[in-house]
């Protein structure tokens, strides 16, 4: 059941990536799954989804009952089904590795059970008696949903505050469209929403049109959940020819659906997920060759084995070992990246000084994001990231913050969920206090 | 190459492969492309006087596995809808092109000699080679006084027999119904009657699956449903117990037997075989699967005999009778207990959570960098094979007898027994 294997005609921007599993298929594969006693996948999903019992309910023929098992433990579970590297997660644990070199299509099967739960309607919890507290959630990301669900049906009401004009976070402007296909991330927040009791403030800033100090003292707490919103600079000559854009804001054009198409070549710049994206989407677009160019070596890519495999197969050319020296062009507009070959002698990278220079007309970095800290005037920072305590509290008490802003794992969606409800438990407990 | 040729009352067969009485024996089209496949003999579906019964429309219930794959199946059908004629020309025709394989007719009629005899000579016309009793359906025609109604009287079994007998030169077989307390009474009374062989079993009173939306048993007929019966894979251990008790008996230890319940490749088949049935006969995994099945049957059985040294199926047929005892002979000395195999493991925990909420907490989870390991607590365990089941990799558990060093004791000897005393 790998997605690589689905696809034979060029990949569109619409179209699903891993389509969904038919009834048939869903049959099949909840049968593969052992029921497991306290399996490593499980263990190996951030969220601790009940994966043996979510797909023995498919099996037993109760789909909605499956979903409810996903979303008692991640309410994101819709998306995480569709953009999780389920590849070094939950499906990297499961036993039929061992011996069959196949797992069980985890994933697909969430989506498949969760698909099912929410195309019945309504909303499957229900919440729990009014607490008559209150709490503010900055940003509408994975992170403020979940910490955003798990308060209300606590029985918390919850403001959240979002920048933006539409909630979801990177969900909406950062995953690849064809993980998201259908307008996913909205149709999913709608579905969180329908809970009750919590109410988005849309176009509302902290550090603009907001103030921490305000939002302590109107709530019985505050949970920050604002991601990682400056893109990293290049840091090279020649960065700010016209052509040379910010990975994440190329996608969140395609996702807003307002991209131009792409004629000529196109140098993404980076190794991570986001620069497998970008490389694939452009191709999408109508780019007539895309190069990923990374400085070191395929091993030390961000990007998972899994997305490597897929950029290849989708036609992306990717060349390792090539560090960004300096972008030429001529009136104002790009034209070529020069890079130093690199290599790895004796655990460390050098540069050759052999300069290569690859032609291109749009040149995309994708070197990571940052965090805006003139928006968090007086919380601690450390390397980049808010700085919580093991309960998610900034040294502001009263003050939370989980998700891409503070460094919990790695920056998934699952995880910025597991702490978005990890975070609501622990705030509960400070404000029944 | 094993030599397969089977024999049953005199009836002899290219292999020991048969099909039941039952839809796939209806007609010369289905008979014809069963011998075409290889089937060695067929008994055909039971004839019955004129006018011949009508069939309601929803037939069959079946129990499916999460795979969909058949493991019981249940039907309402009753004996054959064609008009008798019809049935006895075809089969005189079949049985005049196809002279090397075993053409059965199965037969039931009312508690009446008459209507045995006049069918029982009208089949004899045809040239066939045998007939069976079915005294054994145990839905709608026992409504009307047949089929169990008389397999579950001995008197009517043997009476029945009888008559046949009285009435014919031809083999009699006589298909034994499992709905009773002890086939052991059935058997006898058919061989008082004078059987040549017996069969079974016929199918076990069921209702397949219940129908949540319509509130009723399945298969459903405008809304209602009636008992069935059942057959396919889920009713072998049953069938093949019945073999045994027959075999094990000594007023029946002689009774040629034809085994028959959820026979669906050559290992089931050799099971029966070893209890002692002379040939087997096969309904569902033909209907499941199509006459081409017997290929897989009649090649696997010929390779696992070839593997043994047997040449023939007498080298076999019985050969696991003598091993199947009371409770009572069983060696109370005995022990063994599970090994498990950590290259094999795949860590599922099936093992541990199986013996330890159910049987006997031998199972305990190491944890060993990162992984888990289970290991077998041999003061524990008591050998009783729950692990080895459950376990999904193929020979990852087995079980060890273990050297004791004790000898061998039954529990009427046993210290243990309260009533060792009384029965010694
Ligand atoms: C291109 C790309 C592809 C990715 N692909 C995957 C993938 O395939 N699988 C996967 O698991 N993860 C993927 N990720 C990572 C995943 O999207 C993030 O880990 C996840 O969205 C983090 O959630 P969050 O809620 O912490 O932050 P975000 O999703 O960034 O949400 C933060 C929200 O806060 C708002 N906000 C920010 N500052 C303020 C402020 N001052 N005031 C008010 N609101 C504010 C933002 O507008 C946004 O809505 C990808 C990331 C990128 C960039
Ligand atoms: C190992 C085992 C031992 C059993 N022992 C008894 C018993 O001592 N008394 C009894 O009434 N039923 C006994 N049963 C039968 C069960 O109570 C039950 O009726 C049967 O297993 C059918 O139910 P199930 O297949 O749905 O589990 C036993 C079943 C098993 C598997
Ligand atoms: S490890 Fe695999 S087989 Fe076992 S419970 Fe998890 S998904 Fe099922
Ligand atoms: S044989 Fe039975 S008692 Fe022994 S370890 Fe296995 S399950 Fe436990
Ligand atoms: S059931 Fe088999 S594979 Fe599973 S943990 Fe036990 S020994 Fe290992």
């Amino acid at each position: 059941m790998n997605a690589v294997a689905h696809q034979s005609a060029p990949q569109s921007l619409n179209a699903d990536l891993t389509p969904p599993l038919s009834a048939l298929q869903a049959m099949v594969e909840s049968a593969r799954c052992l029921y497991c006693f306290e399996p490593a996948c499980v263990s190996a999903c951030p969220t601790g989804i009940d994966i043996p019992g979510f797909i023995r309910r498919i099996a037993d023929g109760n789909v909605a009952g499956a979903g409810r098992t996903i979303l008692s433990e991640n309410i994101l579970g819709g998306t995480c089904a569709r953009v999780c590297p389920t590849e070094i997660l939950c499906q990297q644990a499961c036993v039929r590795n061992t011996g069959e070199e196949r797992p069980v299509a985890i994933g697909r099967l969430q989506r498949f059970a969760t698909d099912a739960l929410m195309g019945k309607g309504g909303h499957p919890f229900i919440r729990a008696a009014e607490s008559g507290k209150a709490v503010a959630i900055v940003g509408a990301g994975p992170a403020g949903l979940a910490c955003a669900h798990r308060l209300s049906l606590l029985g918390h009401r919850v403001d959240i505050f979002e920048a933006r004009p539409k909630p979801g976070g990177l969900s909406e402007y950062g995953l690849a469209a064809y993980k998201m296909a259908d307008d996913f991330a909205q149709r999913e927040t709608s579905f969180i929403l329908a809970l009750g009791g919590i109410a988005v403030h849309y176009g509302r800033t902290l550090g603009e049109t907001l103030d921490l100090d305000a939002l302590s003292a109107d709530y019985n707490a505050v949970f920050l959940a604002v991601g990682l919103g400056n893109p990293r600079p290049l840091g090279i000559a020649g960065d700010d020819l016209a052509g040379v854009e910010d990975a994440l804001a190329f996608i969140e054009k395609i996702r807003q659906g307002v991209a131009a198409p792409i004629l000529g070549r196109v140098i993404v710049i980076g190794g991570g997920n986001t620069a497998v994206d970008a490389a694939i989407q452009a191709l999408c677009l109508g780019a007539g060759e895309v190069v990923m160019a990374y400085r070191r070596g395929a091993a030390q890519m961000g990007a998972t084995a899994w997305e490597q495999q897929l950029a290849l197969t989708r036609g992306v050319i990717i060349k390792p070992w090539l560090a960004p020296k300096r972008i030429v062009g001529e009136d104002g507009r790009v034209e070529a990246v020069q890079f130093e070959r690199t290599i790895l002698a004796d655990g460390v990278f050098l540069s050759t000084g052999e300069v290569i220079e690859v032609p291109a007309d749009l040149v995309l970095t994708a070197i990571g994001q940052g965090l805006r800290a003139d928006d968090l005037a007086g919380l601690a920072i450390d390397g980049g990231r808010i700085v919580v305590d093991n309960r998610y509290q900034t040294g502001r008490p009263g003050v939370f913050a989980g998700g891409d802003c503070i460094k919990s794992g790695l920056d998934l969606t699952v995880q910025a969920v597991e702490d978005g409800k990890r975070a609501a438990q622990a705030i509960d407990r400070f404000i029944r206090n | 190459m094993a030599d397969l040729r089977s024999s049953i009352a005199g009836i002899t067969a290219p292999n020991p492969f048969w099909l039941a009485s039952a839809p796939p024996t209806d007609k010369a089209y289905n008979v014809r492309r069963a011998f075409q496949a290889g089937w060695g003999g067929v008994v055909w579906k039971t004839l019955g006087e004129d006018p011949a019964v009508v069939n309601v429309s929803s037939r069959y219930g079946a129990l499916l596995d999460a795979n969909r794959q058949l493991l019981g199946f249940n039907n309402i059908e009753l004996i054959t809808d064609r008009p008798l004629d019809l049935n006895l020309q075809e089969i005189t025709e079949v049985k005049r092109d196809w002279p090397d394989r075993a053409l059965v007719v199965s037969l039931m009629a009312r508690m009446e000699e008459a209507a045995w005899v006049g069918l029982v000579k009208r089949i004899e016309e045809t040239g066939a080679d045998g007939v069976e009793l079915n005294l054994g359906c145990p839905h709608g025609m026992c409504e009307r006084g047949m089929g169990s109604a008389i397999g579950q009287v001995p008197e009517l079994v043997e009476q029945v027999t009888r008559w046949v007998k009285g009435a014919t030169r031809m083999p009699v077989i006589v298909k034994l119904t499992p709905n009773i307390t002890n086939i052991l009474w059935s058997a006898e009374a058919a061989k008082r009657g004078g059987a040549n062989a017996v069969s079974l079993i016929n199918t076990i009173n069921s209702i397949a699956t219940v129908d949540l939306d319509l509130m009723a048993p399945t298969p459903t007929v405008d809304g209602k449903g009636t008992h069935g019966g059942y057959c396919g894979p889920a009713v072998k251990p049953i069938a093949l117990n019945m073999v045994a008790e027959i075999g094990r008996n000594h007023v029946t230890a002689d009774v040629p037997l034809s085994g028959i319940g959820g026979i669906g490749n050559w290992r089931d088949a050799a099971e029966f075989l070893a209890l002692g049935a002379v040939n087997v006969q096969v309904c569902t995994a033909a209907m499941v699967h199509g006459f081409r099945i017997v290929g897989p049957m009649i090649d696997g059985l010929s390779q696992w005999m070839d593997d043994k040294g047997y040449r023939r199926l007498d080298d076999f047929i019985g050969a696991a009778l003598g091993n199947v005892v009371d409770w009572n002979s069983l060696n109370m000395n005995f022990s063994a207990k599970a090994v498990i195999d950590q290259d094999l493991c795949i860590d599922c925990g099936r093992c541990h959570i199986a013996c330890e909420d159910t049987s006997h907490q031998a199972i305990r989870v190491v944890a060993e960098g990162g992984k888990r390991r289970f290991e077998v607590i041999d003061q524990e365990c008591v050998g009783c094979n729950l692990c080895f089941h459950v376990c999904p990799v193929p020979r990852c558990i087995t079980m060890r007898s273990e050297d004791n060093g004790l000898p061998a004791m039954t529990w009427t000897q046993d210290p243990r027994n309260p009533l060792r005393a009384a029965s010694a």
